[in-house]
């Protein structure tokens, strides 16, 4: 079996930046990744990235990507290992991986558990119809694989991943024909939605599917107004044509591996569902795993980048590796952090860290 | 809304008319859907449907999502054939 001192599943922004924490320390680090390219969630975001300056707001999430990964090289002892997913974890840490029909395991010291979130789907009727797709795997398709989903999209979701893909479908040439919000408010932030209203987009609020219809894929699609228990209104039905319905119904993390080895898991609704009970060093109940990023509980990926170096130096010194300035370093990384979720749009974080009982 | 065109688990074709008349037969928890119907079991492991189904049970029975379980999950994640698994045991 291979034996690493630490090893990171995913190569998102936590996965890379809690990388770099570890590889500087000169710990030999296995980055496993199951997607061919580096990146996470940042190898299809082509839009400018909102946040701070420190976590390289105004750039691109591509270009992010670029200046993350650039960090890693020059290391000899990093070991990555892409398209390979993480299939086991067991209590000794040992992960159980595979790479295309290679089955391979590794034994680590401690493991950063940084594997993101899948997207959230909706039940109306004919939902398996070929048409319906969740937002992420349609932007996946345009910005990563240059393929054109359909020519006609209602979209399902006013958070910024529903407002950013929309504008994002429009700047490939697809009509959005309206964009529909279960609550009663835009939930991402107002420039995003302004933006796709200047370009004629309706956003309606308190709306969702009752059905898509067609024979072989998506034709239409009927909607309805919701009351505030979020159940449809008979009576207000709305009937509008399209080949492609796009959920962005929210996030929720990937947390299967930890559930293996029975990392304590709790269900906090505002940070996405079942999240894994961490401490403010981000180690979850099973001493020497940790988890940050999208898994810990959906933020963004500036937050993301942080949580990975904070997660990453307490993985050293509870080894017993020494880190330099690593008091004074923990504590602005914390204070950053803090800063990210000081606004109004971090209240739902804040609200959900709150009942974590790990608000920094 | 007709149940019986609502999808639930792609994977296993699991429709929430199904889940419904589960729940009618005393079937209150995900691991017992799961037994049952195979619910979660295919190859999103309920990446896609998990949360579907708490919602439908927490919504059913009137409980908080809180305590709507999700069911217990083991390794592998996915599927790997016998083959793979020997070839790294001989090595081993
Ligand atoms: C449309 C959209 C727009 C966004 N805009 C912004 C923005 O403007 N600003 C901002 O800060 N954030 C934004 N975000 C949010 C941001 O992308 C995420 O919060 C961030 O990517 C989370 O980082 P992560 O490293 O936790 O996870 P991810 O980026 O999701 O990375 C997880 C990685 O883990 C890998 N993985 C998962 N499971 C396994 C396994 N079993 N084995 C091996 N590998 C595995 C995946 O392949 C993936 O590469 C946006 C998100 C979306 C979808």
């Amino acid at each position: 079996m291979n034996e690493a001192p630490f090893v990171i599943i995913g190569a998102g922004p936590a996965g890379l930046s809690a990388a770099e924490i570890l590889l500087k320390s000169g710990a030999h680090v296995v980055l496993i990744d199951r997607s061919d390219r580096l990146g996470g969630q940042l190898t299809k975001q082509t839009h400018m990235f909102f946040g701070s300056e420190k976590q390289h707001a105004s750039k691109r999430g591509i270009d992010i990507l670029k200046l993350m990964v650039d960090a890693l090289s020059g290391y000899d002892n990093l070991t990555v290992h892409k398209e390979t997913t993480v299939v086991g974890m067991y209590k000794d840490k040992t992960l159980a991986c595979l790479k295309g029909e290679t089955y391979f395991k590794v034994h680590a010291q401690a493991i950063i558990v940084a594997t993101g979130a899948s997207e959230k789907a909706l039940p109306f009727e004919n939902n398996d119809l070929p048409g319906v797709y969740a937002a992420g795997a349609v932007q996946t398709l345009m910005n990563v694989y240059g393929v054109k989903p359909g020519n006609k999209v209602l979209m399902v979701g006013s958070g910024n991943i529903g407002l950013i893909v929309s504008y994002q479908l429009m700047q490939a040439g697809i009509e959005v024909v309206k964009l529909v919000e279960a609550a009663d408010s835009i939930s991402g932030y107002l420039v995003h939605a302004s933006k796709i209203r200047r370009y004629g987009v309706p956003i309606e609020m308190n709306k969702s599917v009752k059905r898509a219809i067609g024979k072989t894929a998506v034709e239409a699609v009927e909607l309805w107004e919701l009351d505030e228990h979020w159940q449809g209104i008979p009576g207000t039905e709305e009937m509008i044509e399209c080949d492609t319905i796009c959920l962005a119904v929210g996030l929720a993390p990937l947390t299967e591996l930890m559930q293996q080895i029975g990392v304590e898991i709790t269900f906090i609704g505002e940070l996405g569902g079942n999240v894994p009970r961490i401490n403010p060093r981000f180690e979850t109940s099973v001493p020497g795993v940790y988890a940050c990023g999208d898994v810990a509980g959906i933020e963004e990926a500036s937050s993301a980048m942080i949580a990975g170096k904070i997660a990453a130096t307490h993985a050293l010194l509870n080894a017993g590796i020494e880190v330099d300035k690593a008091e004074s370093s923990l504590a602005s990384w914390r204070q950053e952090l803090q800063g990210l979720r000081n606004g109004p749009h971090g209240e739902k974080v804040r609200k959900g860290l709150e009942k974590l009982g790990v608000l920094s | 809304m007709k149940p019986e065109n609502v999808i639930i688990c792609r994977c296993s074709d699991v429709t929430l008319k199904e889940l419904f008349d589960l729940f009618e037969d005393g079937y209150e928890t995900f691991e017992e859907l799961k037994r049952i119907k195979r619910v979660g079991m295919g190859p999103c492991q309920a990446n896609t449907c998990g949360k579907m189904v708490q919602w439908e049970i927490s919504k059913y029975f009137n409980i908080p999502l809180e305590e709507a379980l999700f069911h217990n999950i083991r390794p592998l994640t996915m599927g790997v054939k016998l083959k793979a698994i020997g070839v790294q045991a001989d090595e081993e």
